[in-house]
């Protein structure tokens, strides 16, 4: 595949150019849109399909049953430690298919654009969405474009929805986990919200936090490959492993016991959780997965995870078991329990 | 995180509570003043560790549960006002005033900002000279100095922007109205570390003294709190009411004297009303007349305020070590985060909050 368009190396005849910023003219669906299309996302996402441009893209897919996702993406700053827009929104759609066990194919992608935006600032977004279709081995082969007024959007908001397929003979939902199964996480926790939060609200750490975020699919594929009978999967971004955690319990009608020891957090994220009274285990993730597995095949579902470079630090951190069903308990380091429960909305920082 | 997982040794920590099973003989009731200390000790189980005999109560320190109604009323006033831009701490934002909170009146149009110091508060004024800018300073002595900072710095800068709301309260008033209550059950403090490390310990020898209580300052970390509650636990058992200092990697005897300086500048002492308490004489801090042209208060007219608690709320009897949370009758039932009827179970140093998200309701799997 090509490289995407840089902006700042386009020439005559290049249109682009005369306009350095998105204006209401761009989601008109007449020549500037165009341009946009033409100039911008066919170089950026090339492929056949998209190049075909139907009013829907026409795409082969194998025998299975069909997984479909969609999310939408309306993070600030645009541009992260760690990633962008872009990256979530092909990532956050891959991931979704991966977690069903299907092989992420094709995604569309919808873009609402505020007017005023930087092209440059569009086109590395489109570039970093072009390199991630890459790295997770899906194209984008539909997609759309509007803009709306300045003061109405922020920057960009991107939506993502996309097809995969499921082979035969996987079978994995969040309402399978049965006691006695072990629980597995790809990696440290915390990383992408914390490396948000960072950016966002100005924090200035000593150390710089990266978000996490990356496709799953591979670390999905190497899991079936390994024969392991994967349960559960599931990507914990917004609510964390928490979240994650709660929900299998509560869709398995299970218990589930930490091991507070266990569970990873970076010494630069748990720094600074522990300053702002943020519970890591609440924290969003982008690049992690909760893999479910029976307790035999928990030390061949690691191997498999550490293979893959995302999933190096994949470790156990807990149990499935038949007590208290639909909770979730952590024990803690100096031997007692608690319950893990989940914020009303999203965590606030304490005042001292 | 070396500096921190030295204090959360687990190995330690049950050499530690096998010490105080050794000493202990027969049953003490302890209060750990702050709220960050009881989510520690509930986030990491302290409680369930302990003998039997060493009952843990919550205190009134935490800042968000304590600020009046009345306050928090105006706060609401304040912030719908237009041409604000009101500027607080995170946790305050869900606090429950009489008909409404923070986060509401901003769904609603108010600009109301999360900041995480004063002195954002303060950029924000520089930022925005057409409008008012009014930070909420709440809470204890930890967050005073930074608070009196901010209205040093604006009056220095002569912005006429800038205004506080200020309800700052003051931890030894209130042990002292703890111990002379006649309801009081504690027998020992755990003093709350950050504090003192503002203002040192040179208050609490008169205390310890006055009510035979001993008060060791702690920090928030399990080891530091298990600490804490051996040194409480060894001083009782022989009859001793001294002041320990068990936090003494932060806390210095005399406390940080540039901060003091700068609190005796900016605030003068007054009677202050504690939600859910009442009135504490000599409990909190208002702005000094040469800084009274930053009062909030003052600079809006907001009319007359009535406020309406709720009649079930127990908050108060749980911020006086009276009662646990789970001794409510509304608690987890007609009181969650969701509804909360205080400030105890928004506030995330809520004694009840505390008590809600580690799951220690009635019968659940934590008692196991």
């Amino acid at each position: 595949m090509p490289e995407p368009p840089r902006f700042d190396e386009w020439t005559c005849p290049m249109p682009l150019r005369e306009t350095p910023t998105v204006v209401m003219g761009h989601g008109g669906g007449g020549r500037l849109s165009g341009e946009l299309l033409e100039h911008l996302f066919l170089p950026a996402f090339r492929n056949e399909a998209l190049e075909a441009r139907g009013d829907a893209a026409l795409v082969a897919v194998p025998a299975g049953r069909l997984a479909f996702a969609t999310d939408a993406h309306v993070v600030r700053p645009l541009v992260f430690p760690g990633g962008s827009i872009g990256e979530l929104a092909v990532y956050g759609t891959v991931n979704d298919l991966a977690m069903v066990g299907a092989r992420p194919l094709h995604l569309s992608a919808s873009f609402i654009l505020e007017e005023g935006l930087a092209m440059e600032q569009l086109a590395a977004i489109v570039g970093r969405m072009a390199e991630a279709a890459r790295r997770a081995g899906v194209a984008i082969v539909t997609g759309d474009t509007k803009v709306v007024e300045r003061g109405h959007g922020d920057g960009c908001y991107l939506t993502t929805s996309g097809i995969g397929v499921v082979p035969e003979g996987r079978s994995v939902g969040p309402d399978r986990a049965r006691a006695g199964d072990a629980v597995i996480v790809s990696g440290t926790i915390g990383d992408h919200g914390v490396a948000i939060l960072s950016v966002r609200e100005g924090l200035a750490f000593e150390s710089a936090i990266e978000s996490d975020c990356a496709p799953l699919s591979e670390l999905v594929e190497r899991l079936f490959a390994a024969s392991v009978e994967v349960r559960a999967l599931r990507d914990p971004t917004r609510g964390g492993l928490a979240a994650t955690l709660i929900e299998i319990a509560e869709r398995s009608a299970v218990g589930v016991v930490l091991d507070e020891g266990a569970v990873p957090v970076r010494p630069e994220v748990r720094g600074a959780c522990e300053l702002l009274g943020l519970d890591p285990l609440m924290i969003a993730n982008e690049g992690k997965l909760v893999a479910i597995v029976p307790d035999a095949q928990a030390e061949a579902a690691l191997e498999a995870l550490r293979s893959v470079a995302i999933g190096r630090q994949a470790v156990r951190i807990g149990s499935v078991v038949s007590e208290h069903p639909g909770t979730v308990v952590m024990t803690t380091a100096i031997g007692g329990r608690r319950v893990v429960t989940l914020p009303l909305g999203e965590q606030l920082p304490r005042i001292c | 995180m070396k500096y921190l997982d030295e204090f959360r040794d687990g190995s330690v920590a049950r050499a530690l509570v096998e010490e105080i099973r050794q000493v202990v003989t027969r049953p003490w009731v302890l209060m750990e003043v702050c709220g960050g200390q009881t989510h520690a000790i509930l986030r990491n189980g302290i409680d369930q560790v302990l003998p039997e005999a060493v009952e843990l109560v919550h205190g009134p320190g935490c800042p968000v549960c304590v600020t009046p109604l009345e306050v928090i009323d105006r706060a609401l006033a304040i912030a719908q006002q237009p041409g604000v831009i009101f500027c607080s701490f995170g946790d305050m934002l869900r606090v429950p005033g009489s008909s409404t909170d923070l986060l509401r009146v901003k769904a609603e149009g108010a600009d109301v900002r999360m900041v995480y110091s004063p002195l954002d508060a303060l950029k924000l004024a520089r930022l925005h000279r057409d409008r008012q800018v009014v930070f909420f300073g709440i809470g204890f002595e930890t967050t005073a100095p930074a608070n009196a900072m901010a209205v040093t710095r604006a009056s220095e800068e002569g912005l006429t922007n800038f205004s506080m709301l200020v309800s700052q309260v003051l931890v030894p008033p209130a042990i002292e109205a703890i111990c002379a209550s006649r309801s009081n059950r504690v027998q020992g403090f755990l003093a709350a570390g950050h504090v003192c490390t503002v203002m040192g310990t040179g208050q609490y020898p008169a205390i310890a003294e006055r009510f035979g209580v001993p008060i060791v300052v702690t920090g928030f970390e399990p080891l530091d709190l298990l600490e804490g509650i051996r040194r409480a636990v060894v001083q009782l058992e022989r009859g001793e009411a001294r002041v320990e200092n068990a936090y003494a990697r932060v806390v210095a005897d005399e406390g940080n004297p540039v901060a003091r300086a700068l609190l005796e500048q900016v605030f003068a002492v007054t009677d202050q009303p504690w939600r859910g308490i009442g009135t504490i004489p000599k409990s909190g801090w208002r702005l000094a007349p040469a800084y009274r042209a930053f009062d909030a208060a003052e600079r809006f007219e907001v009319g007359a305020i009535r406020t309406l608690e709720s009649p079930d709320c127990r908050s108060g009897e749980v911020l006086q070590g009276l009662i646990t949370p789970p001794e409510c009758p509304a608690f987890g039932t007609a009181c969650t985060p969701r509804h909360p009827l205080g400030a105890t179970m928004v506030s995330s140093e809520g004694a009840c909050a505390a008590y809600f998200l580690n799951g220690r309701t009635k019968g659940a799997p934590a008692h196991a």
